[in-house]
């Protein structure tokens, strides 16, 4: 039987009972967003974090950083389409949304999306056919960290 | 010149007609008013010439947004028809979506092989749209596009909107939420989706859904059956749209301007000394120069964006307002520039701005018109209304042919 396949229906049984978490999860859901996204994945290790490189099926490259401490501190993507953002926001989604609502009421007209909270950052852009965005929780950054090398 | 005058004024009558015509049906109603507007300079006519108005639209309370009317019929039909106002007119999406709220005529609905209706989830930058793909002919000035296949918004007959579609935002299924009654999209694209929604399996981007009663679930849709940007279903005219408005200085009341079909198809849209930029034609983006360095394959041109937005504080040395982060607040007017450069090479140019302070361009709430409203957008530019202020901006679809060549491209 081939392992690769054993694997897989492994990652696939594991996914609802580990859905936990992608921004602010631990090292272990980037495998999950992978198998979700049916992706590819590569990884570039820096001084104090790893970035993650998802190609998810739908063309939308997605990097998740990951902190020597094996916390998910940010993610940004970048395609035609968004990725889903459930996923990839995980526990934070309801904050993103509430927020996303919010800023909808209070700005007086359309735009890129800007939520900047104590606690989550997000930044979302772009038109039909290209959309960017990223996503961190500043309390997560490792040290020496800036919200610029998340790119 | 007397010729010319003749062809103004006849026109002008043809227009006239159109509106009387499409006005005096069973079923219309004009759902918004347009508010008296102040134009400085004459706005061009012609039956290939729609007025539009920026002003702080049917929420009375937006700032830099142009809006149009249109008038939807049912197919076929010349009395179940409805002028609806309020409509944003953006160049950053393509497609005619219009708030199932400010429709009171009943649509045909799109359905799929097997009979189901088929229903969009459209995916904005803050938020999404979800309803069904129902069928208008569409009048808009002297044009019309047959059997039209557009979004309705917020419709009650599909009230549970997938999770795959609310993991790409939160809904904006209301006038408060969507900031207009509808939206126009007559951007570069000839469909919303594209090919990619044509596609079975991991690779479509779930845009559209079949919904039997037991549920939506993701289905590929034909080119042909997406929602399209209504030019490109026009008879003549149909190779993209030209924004004119006259210049901005701080904040105003309303401006009126004109949106006019098709490039060099009339004696009224030729790109005359125009730069003709070319985009990526994947993605819709050209380059952006800002302080020697350059914003690759990431900037665009917007006009359903009600700001110039643009990189970010640290950037741009312009700080961001204190109650809204997603407008910069410098003390005083800041005049800017930057340089517009089409992809992968070829015509660049530059672009002189302002950013002037934001709290204060719109804390008048019936000032629906300011120009120097700027603010963040990491990374590029989002050339928002503003830019349109004082220019005529060509926006060519892909694959049509102009005067100046194949579209996609942007000219100004």
């Amino acid at each position: 039987m081939n392992s690769r396949i054993i694997s897989g229906i492994l990652v696939m049984l594991a996914l609802p009972l580990t859905m936990s978490a992608s921004l602010g999860g631990d090292a272990t859901s980037v495998q999950m967003d992978q198998a979700k996204m049916q992706g590819t994945l590569r990884t570039t290790s820096r001084d104090s974090y790893t970035v993650h490189e998802i190609q998810a099926s739908t063309g939308v490259a997605v990097k998740e950083y990951v902190s020597n401490a094996g916390k998910v501190f940010a993610v940004t993507w970048q395609g035609s389409f968004h990725p889903d953002l459930r996923q990839l926001l995980g526990a934070y989604f309801d904050q993103f949304s509430e927020a996303e609502k919010a800023q909808r009421t209070q700005r007086r007209g359309r735009g890129p999306l800007l939520i900047q909270q104590t606690g989550l950052v997000i930044q979302i852009s772009g038109h039909m056919r290209s959309f960017l965005g990223k996503a961190y929780v500043p309390q997560l950054l490792p040290a020496g960290v800036h919200a610029e090398d998340i790119r | 010149m007397k010729s010319d005058r003749l062809q103004r004024l006849l026109s002008v009558g043809l227009a006239g007609t159109w509106a009387v015509m499409m006005g005096c049906g069973g079923g219309s109603s004009t759902i918004t008013p347009t508010p008296p507007s102040t134009p400085t300079t004459p706005p061009s006519s012609g039956s290939n010439v729609q007025s539009i108005t920026v002003n702080t639209g049917p929420t009375a309370n937006y700032i830099d947004g142009a809006f149009t009317s249109v008038t939807v019929c049912v197919p076929g039909s010349t009395t179940s028809c409805q002028t609806i106002g309020g409509i944003l007119v953006d160049t950053g999406s393509s497609g005619l979506r219009i708030l199932s709220s400010a429709l009171t005529i009943s649509l045909p609905q799109q359905t799929g092989a097997n009979g189901s209706a088929i229903v969009e989830c459209l995916p904005f930058v803050d938020g999404i749209t979800w309803g069904p793909v129902q069928t208008v002919d569409l009048t808009i000035a002297g044009e019309e596009a047959k059997s039209l296949p557009i979004q309705v918004i917020g419709s009650s007959s599909f009230p549970t909107i997938p999770g795959g579609c609310t993991s790409n935002g939160a809904p904006e299924d209301d006038l408060a939420s969507l900031g207009a009654n509808g939206i126009l999209g007559v951007g570069n694209f000839a469909q919303d989706c594209g090919s990619a929604c044509t596609e079975s399996g991991g690779s479509n981007p779930g845009l559209y859904y079949s919904c039997p009663n037991s549920g939506c679930v993701v289905t590929t849709e034909a080119l042909s059956n997406q929602v399209p940007n209504p030019v490109v279903l026009f008879a003549t005219d149909n190779n993209g749209v030209i924004i004119e408005l006259p210049s901005v200085t701080g904040a105003e009341t309303s401006v009126s301007g004109s949106l006019i079909f098709g490039i060099g198809t009339q004696s009224n849209n030729g790109l005359g000394s125009a730069t003709i930029y070319t985009i990526d034609p994947n993605i819709g983006n050209f380059t952006t120069v800002f302080n020697n360095i350059s914003y690759g394959d990431a900037s665009f041109l917007d006009s359903g964006s009600n700001a110039i937005y643009f990189l970010d504080a640290n950037t741009t040395g312009l700080p961001i307002c204190t109650d809204a982060t997603y407008w910069y607040c410098p003390t005083s007017t800041q005049n800017l520039s930057a340089t517009n450069q089409a992809f992968g090479g070829g015509a660049t140019g530059s672009v002189n701005f302002v950013a002037g302070n934001a709290d204060t361009l719109s804390a008048n709430l019936n000032n629906g018109v300011a120009n120097g409203l700027t603010g963040p957008n990491p990374g590029s530019f989002d050339w928002g209304l503003p830019f349109f202020f004082g220019r005529k901006v060509y926006t060519a679809v892909e694959g049509k042919n102009t005067p100046g060549g194949a579209g996609p491209y942007w000219a100004y």
